[in-house]
Protein backbone atom coordinates (compact mmCIF):
# COMPACT_ATOMS: atom_id res chain seq x y z
CA UNK A 1 0.00 0.00 0.00
CA UNK A 2 1.26 3.29 -0.59
CA UNK A 3 2.09 5.71 1.96
CA UNK A 4 0.00 8.33 3.12
CA UNK A 5 2.96 10.75 3.84
CA UNK A 6 6.01 10.46 2.03
CA UNK A 7 8.99 12.61 2.51
CA UNK A 8 11.89 12.50 0.19
CA UNK A 9 15.15 14.14 1.28
CA UNK A 10 13.54 16.86 3.08
CA UNK A 11 15.67 19.35 4.28
CA UNK A 12 14.59 22.99 5.64
CA UNK A 13 17.64 26.35 5.33
CA UNK A 14 15.54 29.11 7.30
CA UNK A 15 16.64 32.51 6.03
CA UNK A 16 17.98 33.00 8.84
CA UNK A 17 20.88 30.63 7.97
CA UNK A 18 20.05 28.06 10.61
CA UNK A 19 19.60 24.65 8.95
CA UNK A 20 16.74 22.88 10.90
CA UNK A 21 17.17 19.18 9.17
CA UNK A 22 19.11 17.19 7.09
CA UNK A 23 17.71 15.08 4.67
CA UNK A 24 15.03 13.25 6.23
CA UNK A 25 13.45 10.64 4.15
CA UNK A 26 10.52 8.97 5.39
CA UNK A 27 6.62 7.47 5.02
CA UNK A 28 3.94 6.98 7.27
CA UNK A 29 1.24 4.16 6.11
CA UNK A 30 -2.27 4.45 6.02
CA UNK A 31 -3.44 3.64 9.83
CA UNK A 32 -0.21 4.21 11.29
CA UNK A 33 0.35 6.21 14.39
CA UNK A 34 4.08 7.28 14.23
CA UNK A 35 5.69 9.42 16.87
CA UNK A 36 9.07 11.59 16.16
CA UNK A 37 11.49 11.45 19.42
CA UNK A 38 13.81 14.33 19.36
CA UNK A 39 15.79 16.51 21.53
CA UNK A 40 14.46 20.44 21.44
CA UNK A 41 15.34 22.33 18.74
CA UNK A 42 15.91 19.26 16.19
CA UNK A 43 13.31 20.40 14.06
CA UNK A 44 10.06 18.15 15.01
CA UNK A 45 8.05 21.41 14.88
CA UNK A 46 9.17 22.49 11.35
CA UNK A 47 8.66 18.69 10.10
CA UNK A 48 5.20 18.94 10.96
CA UNK A 49 4.94 21.79 9.00
CA UNK A 50 6.11 21.03 6.02
CA UNK A 51 3.82 17.33 6.21
CA UNK A 52 0.87 20.00 6.77
CA UNK A 53 2.18 21.65 3.65
CA UNK A 54 2.27 25.15 5.86
CA UNK A 55 5.81 25.35 5.17
CA UNK A 56 7.75 24.25 1.88
CA UNK A 57 11.05 22.07 1.88
CA UNK A 58 14.41 23.87 0.72
CA UNK A 59 14.96 20.88 -0.89
CA UNK A 60 13.60 17.24 -1.41
CA UNK A 61 9.74 16.76 -1.80
CA UNK A 62 6.83 16.08 0.86
CA UNK A 63 4.02 14.19 -0.59
CA UNK A 64 0.31 13.40 0.37
CA UNK A 65 -2.09 10.79 -0.70
CA UNK A 66 -4.94 11.82 1.59
CA UNK A 67 -8.27 11.46 -0.35
CA UNK A 68 -9.00 9.30 -3.23
CA UNK A 69 -8.44 12.39 -5.88
CA UNK A 70 -5.11 12.87 -7.09
CA UNK A 71 -5.00 16.74 -6.32
CA UNK A 72 -1.77 18.41 -5.01
CA UNK A 73 -3.62 19.75 -1.73
CA UNK A 74 -5.82 18.07 0.35
CA UNK A 75 -9.40 19.27 1.03
CA UNK A 76 -9.74 21.23 4.02
CA UNK A 77 -10.47 19.32 6.93
CA UNK A 78 -8.56 16.27 6.16
CA UNK A 79 -5.86 17.18 8.11
CA UNK A 80 -5.98 18.46 11.52
CA UNK A 81 -3.31 20.20 13.12
CA UNK A 82 -2.82 20.68 17.09
CA UNK A 83 -0.02 23.45 17.27
CA UNK A 84 2.53 23.05 20.46
CA UNK A 85 0.65 26.46 21.63
CA UNK A 86 -3.10 26.10 21.90
CA UNK A 87 -3.14 29.06 19.44
CA UNK A 88 -6.72 29.91 19.84
CA UNK A 89 -8.74 32.77 18.79
CA UNK A 90 -8.70 35.05 21.75
CA UNK A 91 -12.43 36.83 21.09
CA UNK A 92 -14.58 33.58 20.09
CA UNK A 93 -16.04 30.83 22.83
CA UNK A 94 -14.04 27.60 23.38
CA UNK A 95 -17.43 26.15 21.23
CA UNK A 96 -16.33 29.06 17.89
CA UNK A 97 -13.42 27.86 18.34
CA UNK A 98 -13.46 24.36 17.79
CA UNK A 99 -16.05 25.53 15.22
CA UNK A 100 -14.02 27.59 13.18
CA UNK A 101 -12.99 24.59 11.03
CA UNK A 102 -17.11 24.35 9.78
CA UNK A 103 -17.69 27.88 9.48
CA UNK A 104 -14.24 28.12 6.97
CA UNK A 105 -16.16 25.82 4.83
CA UNK A 106 -18.79 27.40 5.21
CA UNK A 107 -21.75 25.70 6.54
CA UNK A 108 -22.13 26.32 10.49
CA UNK A 109 -25.74 24.85 11.13
CA UNK A 110 -27.32 22.64 14.13
CA UNK A 111 -25.51 20.07 13.05
CA UNK A 112 -22.33 21.06 13.67
CA UNK A 113 -22.60 23.18 16.79
CA UNK A 114 -24.02 19.71 17.87
CA UNK A 115 -20.53 17.98 16.66
CA UNK A 116 -18.48 20.66 17.96
CA UNK A 117 -19.94 20.51 21.56
CA UNK A 118 -19.50 16.70 21.60
CA UNK A 119 -15.81 17.04 20.30
CA UNK A 120 -15.31 19.65 23.07
CA UNK A 121 -17.07 17.31 25.91
CA UNK A 122 -14.83 14.08 24.12
CA UNK A 123 -11.68 16.05 25.95
CA UNK A 124 -14.02 16.78 29.39
CA UNK A 125 -14.73 20.24 28.64
CA UNK A 126 -18.85 19.96 28.59
CA UNK A 127 -19.97 22.77 30.19
CA UNK A 128 -17.17 25.13 29.13
CA UNK A 129 -18.59 25.91 25.56
CA UNK A 130 -19.26 29.38 26.21
CA UNK A 131 -16.22 30.07 28.14
CA UNK A 132 -13.77 32.05 26.33
CA UNK A 133 -10.15 31.42 26.21
CA UNK A 134 -9.07 33.82 28.89
CA UNK A 135 -11.14 32.06 31.47
CA UNK A 136 -9.49 28.50 30.95
CA UNK A 137 -6.87 27.12 32.27
CA UNK A 138 -3.69 26.11 29.79
CA UNK A 139 -4.36 22.62 29.38
CA UNK A 140 -7.68 23.20 28.41
CA UNK A 141 -6.85 25.46 26.06
CA UNK A 142 -4.79 22.90 24.65
CA UNK A 143 -8.08 20.56 24.98
CA UNK A 144 -9.66 23.26 22.97
CA UNK A 145 -7.06 23.32 20.38
CA UNK A 146 -7.55 19.26 19.94
CA UNK A 147 -10.86 19.34 19.78
CA UNK A 148 -10.85 21.53 17.00
CA UNK A 149 -8.42 19.55 15.25
CA UNK A 150 -10.46 16.61 15.72
CA UNK A 151 -13.95 18.00 14.71
CA UNK A 152 -13.57 17.47 11.15
CA UNK A 153 -12.32 14.14 10.99
CA UNK A 154 -9.22 14.08 9.69
CA UNK A 155 -7.45 11.28 7.58
CA UNK A 156 -3.99 12.75 9.18
CA UNK A 157 -3.72 14.07 12.76
CA UNK A 158 -0.58 16.17 13.14
CA UNK A 159 -0.02 16.54 16.92
CA UNK A 160 2.85 18.98 18.55
CA UNK A 161 3.56 18.30 21.97
CA UNK A 162 -0.36 18.51 22.53
CA UNK A 163 -0.04 17.04 26.24
CA UNK A 164 2.84 18.89 27.16
CA UNK A 165 1.24 20.94 29.67
CA UNK A 166 -1.06 18.32 30.99
CA UNK A 167 -0.82 16.60 35.05
CA UNK A 168 0.17 12.73 34.62
CA UNK A 169 -3.48 11.91 34.91
CA UNK A 170 -5.39 14.25 32.27
CA UNK A 171 -2.13 13.11 29.99
CA UNK A 172 -3.01 9.49 30.32
CA UNK A 173 -6.83 9.57 30.06
CA UNK A 174 -6.48 11.65 27.08
CA UNK A 175 -3.86 9.25 26.03
CA UNK A 176 -6.46 6.81 25.56
CA UNK A 177 -8.70 8.76 24.72
CA UNK A 178 -6.15 9.23 21.45
CA UNK A 179 -6.06 5.51 21.19
CA UNK A 180 -9.89 4.81 20.90
CA UNK A 181 -10.35 7.85 18.47
CA UNK A 182 -7.30 6.13 16.32
CA UNK A 183 -8.78 2.90 16.48
CA UNK A 184 -12.16 4.21 15.73
CA UNK A 185 -11.20 6.39 12.97
CA UNK A 186 -8.53 4.57 11.46
CA UNK A 187 -7.10 7.97 11.34
CA UNK A 188 -3.27 8.21 10.82
CA UNK A 189 -1.51 10.56 13.77
CA UNK A 190 2.21 11.55 13.47
CA UNK A 191 2.76 12.25 17.04
CA UNK A 192 5.41 14.67 18.21
CA UNK A 193 6.18 14.07 21.65
CA UNK A 194 9.35 14.02 24.41
CA UNK A 195 8.41 11.66 26.86
CA UNK A 196 9.35 7.97 25.89
CA UNK A 197 7.02 6.40 27.55
CA UNK A 198 4.06 8.19 26.25
CA UNK A 199 5.35 7.68 22.21
CA UNK A 200 6.07 3.68 23.23
CA UNK A 201 2.24 3.66 24.72
CA UNK A 202 0.54 4.96 21.44
CA UNK A 203 2.75 4.05 18.76
CA UNK A 204 3.19 1.78 16.32
CA UNK A 205 6.06 3.15 15.37
CA UNK A 206 8.53 5.86 16.35
CA UNK A 207 11.03 8.03 14.65
CA UNK A 208 13.84 9.32 16.68
CA UNK A 209 15.75 12.37 15.32
CA UNK A 210 18.83 13.53 15.83
CA UNK A 211 19.68 17.16 17.68
CA UNK A 212 19.75 19.96 14.93
CA UNK A 213 20.15 19.53 12.15
CA UNK A 214 17.13 16.91 12.43
CA UNK A 215 18.03 13.53 11.04
CA UNK A 216 16.33 10.08 11.29
CA UNK A 217 18.43 8.02 13.34
CA UNK A 218 16.24 5.04 14.57
CA UNK A 219 12.92 3.61 13.52
CA UNK A 220 11.55 1.37 15.58
CA UNK A 221 9.04 -0.46 15.30
CA UNK A 222 6.68 -0.81 18.23
CA UNK A 223 5.55 -4.47 18.61
CA UNK A 224 3.34 -4.02 21.43
CA UNK A 225 -0.48 -6.01 21.84
CA UNK A 226 -3.41 -3.80 19.80
CA UNK A 227 -5.05 -2.23 21.59
CA UNK A 228 -3.28 -0.52 24.05
CA UNK A 229 -4.47 -0.63 27.51
CA UNK A 230 -3.46 0.74 30.61
CA UNK A 231 -2.35 -2.66 31.89
CA UNK A 232 0.36 -2.15 29.43
CA UNK A 233 2.17 0.09 31.17
CA UNK A 234 3.24 -2.14 33.75
CA UNK A 235 3.95 -4.59 31.04
CA UNK A 236 8.10 -5.66 31.27
CA UNK A 237 8.06 -6.26 26.98
CA UNK A 238 6.73 -2.37 27.62
CA UNK A 239 9.70 -1.51 30.23
CA UNK A 240 11.87 -3.46 27.72
CA UNK A 241 11.23 -1.23 24.40
CA UNK A 242 11.14 1.96 26.42
CA UNK A 243 14.55 1.11 27.79
CA UNK A 244 15.67 0.09 24.21
CA UNK A 245 14.08 3.73 22.96
CA UNK A 246 15.62 5.75 25.51
CA UNK A 247 19.28 4.52 24.65
CA UNK A 248 18.25 5.17 20.88
CA UNK A 249 16.90 9.09 21.93
CA UNK A 250 20.26 9.11 24.56
CA UNK A 251 22.70 8.18 21.51
CA UNK A 252 20.74 10.88 19.38
CA UNK A 253 20.90 13.76 21.87
CA UNK A 254 25.16 13.45 21.64
CA UNK A 255 25.32 13.18 17.70
CA UNK A 256 27.15 16.34 17.13
CA UNK A 257 25.68 18.34 13.68
CA UNK A 258 28.09 17.72 11.18
CA UNK B 1 -11.68 45.37 46.76
CA UNK B 2 -13.58 46.17 43.16
CA UNK B 3 -15.91 48.54 44.30
CA UNK B 4 -13.66 50.07 46.28
CA UNK B 5 -11.09 50.90 43.43
CA UNK B 6 -14.11 51.66 41.55
CA UNK B 7 -15.07 54.49 43.89
CA UNK B 8 -11.83 55.56 44.12
CA UNK B 9 -11.13 56.15 40.32
CA UNK B 10 -13.90 58.78 40.65
CA UNK B 11 -13.68 59.97 44.11
CA UNK B 12 -10.00 60.23 43.87
CA UNK B 13 -9.62 62.65 40.72
CA UNK B 14 -12.65 64.34 42.06
CA UNK B 15 -10.70 65.79 45.32
CA UNK B 16 -7.99 66.45 43.98
CA UNK B 17 -10.04 68.97 41.46
CA UNK B 18 -11.96 70.63 44.67
CA UNK B 19 -8.79 71.35 46.75
CA UNK B 20 -7.44 72.88 43.31
CA UNK B 21 -10.23 74.72 42.57
CA UNK B 22 -10.49 76.34 46.34
CA UNK B 23 -6.77 76.88 45.90
CA UNK B 24 -7.04 79.18 43.33
CA UNK B 25 -9.70 81.06 44.30
CA UNK B 26 -7.44 81.81 47.76
CA UNK B 27 -5.07 82.81 45.62
CA UNK B 28 -7.24 85.26 43.79
CA UNK B 29 -8.56 86.48 46.22
CA UNK B 30 -6.13 86.68 49.00
CA UNK B 31 -3.59 88.17 46.24
CA UNK B 32 -6.50 90.51 44.93
CA UNK B 33 -5.94 89.49 41.24
CA UNK B 34 -7.77 91.37 38.90
CA UNK B 35 -10.25 89.80 36.42
CA UNK B 36 -9.26 90.57 33.34
CA UNK B 37 -5.81 89.00 34.26
CA UNK B 38 -6.97 85.65 35.88
CA UNK B 39 -10.42 85.29 37.03
CA UNK B 40 -11.11 83.14 39.90
CA UNK B 41 -13.44 79.95 39.80
CA UNK B 42 -16.51 82.09 41.56
CA UNK B 43 -15.85 84.72 38.30
CA UNK B 44 -15.85 81.85 36.40
CA UNK B 45 -19.01 79.91 36.96
CA UNK B 46 -20.60 83.06 37.05
CA UNK B 47 -19.90 84.10 33.58
CA UNK B 48 -20.70 80.25 32.55
CA UNK B 49 -24.20 80.80 33.99
CA UNK B 50 -24.82 84.47 32.71
CA UNK B 51 -23.23 83.38 29.14
CA UNK B 52 -24.24 79.60 28.92
CA UNK B 53 -26.51 79.59 26.94
CA UNK B 54 -25.04 81.30 24.21
CA UNK B 55 -21.81 79.34 24.75
CA UNK B 56 -23.88 76.25 24.54
CA UNK B 57 -25.11 76.99 21.67
CA UNK B 58 -21.33 77.73 20.06
CA UNK B 59 -20.48 74.77 21.12
CA UNK B 60 -22.67 73.09 19.29
CA UNK B 61 -21.52 74.03 16.02
CA UNK B 62 -18.14 73.35 17.12
CA UNK B 63 -19.48 69.79 18.32
CA UNK B 64 -20.96 68.99 15.11
CA UNK B 65 -17.49 69.52 13.36
CA UNK B 66 -15.89 67.41 15.69
CA UNK B 67 -18.24 64.47 15.79
CA UNK B 68 -18.63 64.54 11.77
CA UNK B 69 -14.50 64.63 11.60
CA UNK B 70 -14.33 61.60 13.81
CA UNK B 71 -16.84 59.98 12.06
CA UNK B 72 -15.02 60.61 9.05
CA UNK B 73 -11.72 59.76 10.46
CA UNK B 74 -13.17 56.51 11.64
CA UNK B 75 -14.74 55.20 8.59
CA UNK B 76 -12.01 56.90 5.91
CA UNK B 77 -9.07 55.95 7.90
CA UNK B 78 -11.11 52.43 8.57
CA UNK B 79 -11.35 52.02 5.04
CA UNK B 80 -7.43 53.21 4.10
CA UNK B 81 -6.01 51.07 6.74
CA UNK B 82 -8.05 47.76 5.30
CA UNK B 83 -6.69 49.17 1.48
CA UNK B 84 -2.80 49.43 2.78
CA UNK B 85 -3.44 46.18 4.01
CA UNK B 86 -4.89 44.27 0.97
CA UNK B 87 -2.11 45.85 -1.60
CA UNK B 88 0.98 46.09 -0.12
CA UNK B 89 2.40 48.26 -3.29
CA UNK B 90 -1.00 50.72 -2.06
CA UNK B 91 0.45 50.92 1.18
CA UNK B 92 3.93 51.21 0.31
CA UNK B 93 3.23 53.98 -1.84
CA UNK B 94 0.42 55.93 -0.14
CA UNK B 95 1.09 55.86 3.34
CA UNK B 96 4.19 58.17 2.64
CA UNK B 97 1.68 61.27 2.05
CA UNK B 98 -0.54 60.24 4.74
CA UNK B 99 2.63 60.94 7.23
CA UNK B 100 3.13 64.15 5.24
CA UNK B 101 0.07 64.99 5.84
CA UNK B 102 0.18 64.24 9.26
CA UNK B 103 3.33 66.32 10.13
CA UNK B 104 1.91 69.50 8.43
CA UNK B 105 1.00 72.03 10.75
CA UNK B 106 -3.13 72.39 10.12
CA UNK B 107 -2.67 76.17 11.02
CA UNK B 108 -0.18 76.37 7.87
CA UNK B 109 -2.63 74.56 5.59
CA UNK B 110 -6.46 75.41 7.21
CA UNK B 111 -6.67 79.30 5.66
CA UNK B 112 -5.96 77.11 2.27
CA UNK B 113 -8.23 74.60 2.25
CA UNK B 114 -10.81 77.17 3.74
CA UNK B 115 -9.96 79.18 0.45
CA UNK B 116 -10.68 75.59 -2.26
CA UNK B 117 -13.58 74.41 -0.34
CA UNK B 118 -15.93 76.61 -0.28
CA UNK B 119 -18.43 75.72 2.37
CA UNK B 120 -17.37 76.90 5.57
CA UNK B 121 -18.69 73.75 7.40
CA UNK B 122 -16.93 71.12 4.99
CA UNK B 123 -14.08 73.30 5.04
CA UNK B 124 -13.49 72.74 8.72
CA UNK B 125 -14.59 69.72 9.00
CA UNK B 126 -11.98 68.52 6.24
CA UNK B 127 -9.30 70.28 8.86
CA UNK B 128 -10.76 68.51 11.80
CA UNK B 129 -9.89 65.20 9.71
CA UNK B 130 -6.46 65.37 8.79
CA UNK B 131 -5.38 65.95 12.10
CA UNK B 132 -7.66 63.30 13.33
CA UNK B 133 -7.48 60.12 10.73
CA UNK B 134 -4.03 59.06 11.14
CA UNK B 135 -3.50 57.61 14.20
CA UNK B 136 -6.34 55.25 12.82
CA UNK B 137 -5.01 54.72 9.90
CA UNK B 138 -1.73 53.62 11.35
CA UNK B 139 -3.09 51.76 14.15
CA UNK B 140 -5.54 49.52 12.37
CA UNK B 141 -3.45 49.24 9.37
CA UNK B 142 -0.85 47.37 12.06
CA UNK B 143 -3.81 45.40 13.49
CA UNK B 144 -4.76 44.25 10.12
CA UNK B 145 -1.05 42.36 9.69
CA UNK B 146 -0.44 41.59 13.49
CA UNK B 147 -2.47 38.40 12.84
CA UNK B 148 -1.05 35.24 15.51
CA UNK B 149 1.32 33.42 12.76
CA UNK B 150 -0.08 29.92 13.80
CA UNK B 151 -4.06 30.81 13.37
CA UNK B 152 -2.56 32.11 9.71
CA UNK B 153 -1.44 29.37 9.32
CA UNK B 154 -4.56 27.42 10.77
CA UNK B 155 -6.88 29.51 8.38
CA UNK B 156 -4.49 28.10 5.53
CA UNK B 157 -4.58 24.60 6.52
CA UNK B 158 -8.89 24.87 6.35
CA UNK B 159 -8.43 26.25 2.71
CA UNK B 160 -10.09 30.06 4.44
CA UNK B 161 -10.43 32.40 1.36
CA UNK B 162 -8.55 35.71 1.65
CA UNK B 163 -12.32 37.42 2.76
CA UNK B 164 -12.60 34.67 5.38
CA UNK B 165 -9.23 34.84 6.79
CA UNK B 166 -10.12 39.23 6.74
CA UNK B 167 -13.46 38.70 8.39
CA UNK B 168 -12.81 36.31 10.96
CA UNK B 169 -8.95 36.92 11.77
CA UNK B 170 -7.52 40.12 10.43
CA UNK B 171 -10.73 42.40 11.60
CA UNK B 172 -10.88 40.96 14.98
CA UNK B 173 -7.27 41.52 15.78
CA UNK B 174 -7.05 45.05 14.25
CA UNK B 175 -10.17 46.00 16.54
CA UNK B 176 -8.30 47.11 19.89
CA UNK B 177 -5.94 48.86 17.68
CA UNK B 178 -8.73 50.44 15.99
CA UNK B 179 -10.40 51.49 18.98
CA UNK B 180 -7.04 52.32 20.67
CA UNK B 181 -6.76 54.98 17.39
CA UNK B 182 -10.11 56.12 17.99
CA UNK B 183 -9.32 57.31 21.61
CA UNK B 184 -6.10 59.64 20.21
CA UNK B 185 -8.63 60.69 17.23
CA UNK B 186 -10.90 61.51 19.46
CA UNK B 187 -9.27 64.41 21.06
CA UNK B 188 -7.31 65.54 17.85
CA UNK B 189 -10.63 65.81 16.16
CA UNK B 190 -11.80 68.20 19.09
CA UNK B 191 -8.27 70.62 18.44
CA UNK B 192 -8.53 70.06 14.39
CA UNK B 193 -12.13 71.49 15.18
CA UNK B 194 -11.09 74.63 17.61
CA UNK B 195 -7.70 75.14 15.10
CA UNK B 196 -9.76 75.60 12.04
CA UNK B 197 -12.43 77.79 13.83
CA UNK B 198 -9.72 79.81 15.07
CA UNK B 199 -7.90 80.57 11.45
CA UNK B 200 -11.42 80.55 9.87
CA UNK B 201 -13.05 82.81 12.49
CA UNK B 202 -11.13 85.58 11.48
CA UNK B 203 -13.07 85.33 8.22
CA UNK B 204 -15.99 85.84 9.98
CA UNK B 205 -18.06 82.00 9.27
CA UNK B 206 -20.53 80.60 12.15
CA UNK B 207 -19.84 81.14 15.79
CA UNK B 208 -17.83 77.99 17.12
CA UNK B 209 -16.45 77.95 20.70
CA UNK B 210 -13.27 78.59 19.23
CA UNK B 211 -14.43 81.87 17.93
CA UNK B 212 -15.78 83.22 20.97
CA UNK B 213 -12.74 82.61 23.03
CA UNK B 214 -11.18 84.82 20.53
CA UNK B 215 -13.65 87.52 20.68
CA UNK B 216 -13.87 87.48 24.29
CA UNK B 217 -10.08 87.86 24.55
CA UNK B 218 -10.33 90.93 21.92
CA UNK B 219 -13.00 92.38 24.75
CA UNK B 220 -10.77 91.41 27.62
CA UNK B 221 -14.10 89.13 28.81
CA UNK B 222 -11.83 86.97 30.47
CA UNK B 223 -14.30 85.12 32.58
CA UNK B 224 -16.36 84.42 29.90
CA UNK B 225 -13.02 83.22 27.94
CA UNK B 226 -12.45 80.61 31.01
CA UNK B 227 -15.99 79.67 30.56
CA UNK B 228 -15.71 78.93 26.95
CA UNK B 229 -12.18 77.02 27.79
CA UNK B 230 -14.20 74.79 30.94
CA UNK B 231 -16.60 73.81 28.13
CA UNK B 232 -14.03 72.59 25.64
CA UNK B 233 -12.33 70.41 27.99
CA UNK B 234 -15.36 69.33 29.60
CA UNK B 235 -16.49 68.19 25.95
CA UNK B 236 -12.73 66.52 24.98
CA UNK B 237 -13.47 64.52 28.43
CA UNK B 238 -16.78 63.70 27.59
CA UNK B 239 -15.87 62.24 24.38
CA UNK B 240 -12.86 60.34 25.69
CA UNK B 241 -15.07 58.72 27.99
CA UNK B 242 -17.53 57.96 25.77
CA UNK B 243 -14.88 56.27 23.69
CA UNK B 244 -13.63 54.26 26.77
CA UNK B 245 -16.80 53.30 27.06
CA UNK B 246 -17.28 51.87 24.02
CA UNK B 247 -14.34 50.29 23.78
CA UNK B 248 -14.45 48.69 27.17
CA UNK B 249 -17.89 47.02 26.03
CA UNK B 250 -16.71 45.87 22.40
CA UNK B 251 -13.60 43.89 23.98
CA UNK B 252 -15.01 42.99 27.27
CA UNK B 253 -14.42 39.31 27.03
CA UNK B 254 -11.18 38.87 25.69
CA UNK B 255 -9.02 41.93 25.62
CA UNK B 256 -6.72 42.72 28.47
CA UNK B 257 -7.05 46.44 28.06
CA UNK B 258 -10.89 45.80 29.04
CA UNK B 259 -10.83 43.64 31.94
CA UNK B 260 -10.98 45.05 35.31
CA UNK B 261 -7.96 44.30 37.77
CA UNK B 262 -10.80 43.70 40.22
CA UNK B 263 -12.24 40.63 38.84
CA UNK B 264 -9.08 38.13 38.63
N1 LIG C 1 10.61 30.58 11.34
C1 LIG C 1 11.87 30.27 11.70
N2 LIG C 1 12.90 31.06 11.32
C2 LIG C 1 14.16 30.74 11.65
N3 LIG C 1 14.51 29.66 12.35
C3 LIG C 1 13.55 28.83 12.75
C4 LIG C 1 12.16 29.09 12.46
N4 LIG C 1 11.43 28.11 12.99
C5 LIG C 1 12.29 27.28 13.60
N5 LIG C 1 13.57 27.70 13.46
C6 LIG C 1 14.77 27.03 13.95
O1 LIG C 1 14.73 25.69 13.51
C7 LIG C 1 15.15 24.82 14.52
C8 LIG C 1 14.11 23.75 14.74
O2 LIG C 1 12.95 24.36 15.26
P1 LIG C 1 11.65 23.50 15.62
O3 LIG C 1 10.65 24.43 16.13
O4 LIG C 1 11.29 22.67 14.45
O5 LIG C 1 12.22 22.58 16.80
P2 LIG C 1 11.46 21.48 17.65
O6 LIG C 1 12.12 20.18 17.36
O7 LIG C 1 10.01 21.55 17.41
O8 LIG C 1 11.81 21.92 19.13
P3 LIG C 1 10.93 21.79 20.47
O9 LIG C 1 10.91 20.36 20.85
O10 LIG C 1 11.66 22.63 21.45
O11 LIG C 1 9.58 22.32 20.13
C9 LIG C 1 15.41 25.66 15.74
O12 LIG C 1 16.80 25.78 15.90
C10 LIG C 1 14.81 27.00 15.44
O13 LIG C 1 15.65 28.02 15.93
MG1 LIG D 1 8.42 22.16 18.51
Amino acid sequence: MSPIVSLRGVTKRFNSGVTALDPIHLDVAKAEFLSLLGPSGCGKTTLLRIIAGLSAPSTGECRLALDSTDRSAPAAGRIGFVFQDPILMPWSTALGNVLLPFRLVGRVGAAERERAAAELSAVGLAGFERAYPRQLSGGMRMRVSIARALVTDPDLLLLDEPFAALDEITRMALNDDLLRLWESRRATVVFVTHSVFESVYLSTRIAVLSSRPGRVVANLAIDLPQPRERALRTNPDYNAICATVSAHLSRAMVTEPS
Amino acid sequence: MRRRTRLWRIAAPIAVGVVLLALWQAIVTVEQIPVYILPGPAAIGAALWTDGPSLLGSLLVTLRITLAALAAAAFLGGAIALVFSLSRILALSLFPYAVILQVTPIVAIAPLIIIWVQQPFLALLVCAWIVAFFPIVSNTTIGLNSAERNLLALFRLYGASRWQTLRYLRLPTALPYFLAGLRISGGLALIGAVVAEFVAGTGGTETGLAFRILEAGYRLAIPRLFAALFLLSATGIVIYLIIDVLSRFALRHWHESAIDEGEE
